[in-house]
């Protein structure tokens, strides 16, 4: 058997209270990413899916466990240069706002990508805006220029750009409209497949990330307490955790039914 | 108190053909809105649609350089003739706001007590004693956990979503008539928004404040709004009873907004559409 692209075993990490103590983000947290599969990290703010994101891509330091990415253990970067064989993780990021460099042209910035692409020929950065549903003829323009759904399907051009094996998202449609989150989801699982990425997306909103996901993990303070298919994970909800995150979803049912703190 | 005898009278808040320019450049294309006492209306729409503009040229709080046409009718007069004089006494003390994100509305380096009695105050002419009491007790009522120590407590040692009931204590605290509720849960989480949309229903039917919410979120809209109207490029495209207008979409727009969110399908049309299962639309 082989094994998968990404693999986290038994994986803590602990941040330092000022004042002495440590909170345990994420506490033995086992997961695996599969080669060409969508996998959904969910849970409320807090739970600790952000931070295990930004351990499995170098960003924080793990206390315990280890994570291996194609069967190369993932440390935490310090000055030096991204070990080679760890390059292919992406990460598009919340805010693109912030991700963005915002003096540079969008062009150049998608370009930086293709340079990290060991097949520098199979995109373009013309292509590149075409997949993401921009017109090519805005590579000289700046961040600022673009509305906040456009800025976040710049930043995951340039995350495909470089080629990437294992693309995460960390709440990436967090903050667009609602209209468009689905949109977004649904192109990033899209790229990410025709790459041949593997996606592991990280959301709050249950009710997105089913329809782009192959799987769903649930979390919660730092567990993992529900991981099934997606459409088990939506339809029959096993954990009181998972059915409190769906009851929250609001209802397009024009009722006025408002959304439950708990299952009743 | 003072709001029991003027609140029979209350006549919420009427926009007659808004239009708002900005440098030149058509923001509003004129508008109509009625905001209801004790009632939720709705204003929908993406980013840019000018939806935000609406909340804030009813606070009179639009960039420089802007040019307003129509009347934003309230308490008699046309809001859009007020000076700054005028305007100061009804911000924050007749007409308040809750905006998306409490982290910037609050100020940083003020406890809460005092961000909460600051304008009370100035507005009520009310004692430090007694505005101190009034902001326990709107503390209470939305629900912030240990209310007395929250009073001392700095806006960062908050989580979002009780930083956001601290903002909706601010905004209510002095008994608006009138509350624009810009987005109000759109950086929360779902769990955590669902508690502070209870809140926002609970707020409006005991205090009988006439509530816009403004979101692009339709399913935020459905659990609230008694009324919907949907605007797009400065004008209102479509406006109804939430129920019409979410499952019997007439606008082509609107009923992409609907199709666009991920859990739609079991609500609109076909399926559910028997006159048995059709609520009443009382208004």
């Amino acid at each position: 058997m082989n094994a998968p692209l990404l693999s986290i075993d038994n994986v803590s990490v602990r941040y330092k209270l000022p004042g002495g103590g440590s909170l345990t983000a994420v506490n033995e947290v086992s997961l695996d990413v599969a080669d060409s599969s969508v996998v959904g990290l969910v849970g409320e703010s807090g739970c600790g899916k952000s931070t295990l994101a930004r351990a499995v891509c170098g960003l924080e330091a793990t206390s315990g466990g280890s994570i291996k990415f194609k069967g190369h253990e993932v440390r935490k970067l310090g000055m030096r240069r991204r070990p080679e064989e760890l390059m292919r993780i992406q990460m598009v990021f919340q805010n693109p706002y912030a991700s963005l460099n915002p003096r540079r042209t969008v062009g150049s910035q998608i370009a930086d990508g293709l340079r990290a692409n060991p097949q520098q020929t199979s995109w373009s950065v013309a292509g590149l805006l075409e997949e993401v549903e921009l017109p090519s003829d805005v590579q000289q323009r700046f961040p600022h220029q673009f509305s906040g759904g456009q800025r976040q399907r710049i930043a995951i051009a340039r995350a495909i750009a470089s080629g990437p094996e294992l693309l995460i998202g960390d709440e990436p449609i967090a903050s667009l409209d609602a209209s468009l989150q689905a949109r977004v989801a649904t192109l990033m699982r899209r790229l990410a497949l025709e790459a041949g990425a593997s996606l592991l997306f990280i959301s709050h909103d249950l009710a997105v990330v089913r329809i782009i996901a192959d799987e769903v993990a649930v979390m919660n303070k730092g567990v993992i307490v529900e991981h099934g298919t997606s459409q088990q994970v939506w339809e029959q909800p096993q954990e009181a955790y998972t059915k409190r995150l769906l009851a929250a979803i609001p209802a397009v049912d024009g009722l006025g039914t408002l959304p439950g703190e708990a299952a009743s | 108190m003072v709001d029991t005898q003027n609140r029979a009278d209350r006549q919420g808040l009427s926009v007659r053909g808004l239009t708002v320019s900005i440098h030149g450049k058509p923001i509003i294309r004129g508008i109509d809105l009625d905001l209801v006492p004790g009632k939720i209306t709705g204003l929908a729409g993406e980013s840019g649609s000018g939806k935000s503009m609406t909340g804030l040229a009813m606070l009179g709080l639009l960039p420089d350089g802007s040019k307003t046409g129509g009347e934003i009718l309230f308490d008699g007069r046309n809001l859009l003739e007020c000076d700054e004089r005028e305007y100061g006494k009804l911000r924050g003390a007749r007409i308040a706001m809750v905006f998306q994100d409490p982290t910037a509305s609050l100020h940083p380096m003020l406890t809460i007590g005092r961000q909460l009695t600051d304008h009370l105050r100035v507005h009520t002419g009310m004692s430090k004693r007694d505005a101190m009491a009034k902001a326990l007790e709107t503390l209470e009522r939305v629900k912030v956990p240990d209310p007395a120590t929250a009073l001392k407590k700095y806006p960062h040692q908050f989580s979002g979503g009780q930083l956001q009931r601290v903002a909706i204590a601010v905004a209510i605290i002095c008994e608006p008539e009138i509350l624009i509720a810009d987005e109000p849960t759109t950086a929360l989480d779902v769990t955590v928004q669902a508690g502070v949309l209870r809140l926002l229903q609970q707020l409006c039917d005991e205090l009988g404040i006439a509530v816009v919410l403004i979101t692009h979120d339709l399913g935020v809209m459905s659990s609230l709004a008694e009324r919907i109207s949907v605007m797009r490029g400065g004008e209102i495209v479509e406006e109804g009873p939430r129920y019409e207008v979410l499952r019997r979409p007439q606008h082509t727009y609107t009923r992409s907004l609907v199709e666009a969110l991920p859990n739609h399908e079991p609500f609109l049309e076909g399926a559910v559409e028997s006159a048995e299962s059709r609520p009443e639309v009382g208004s």
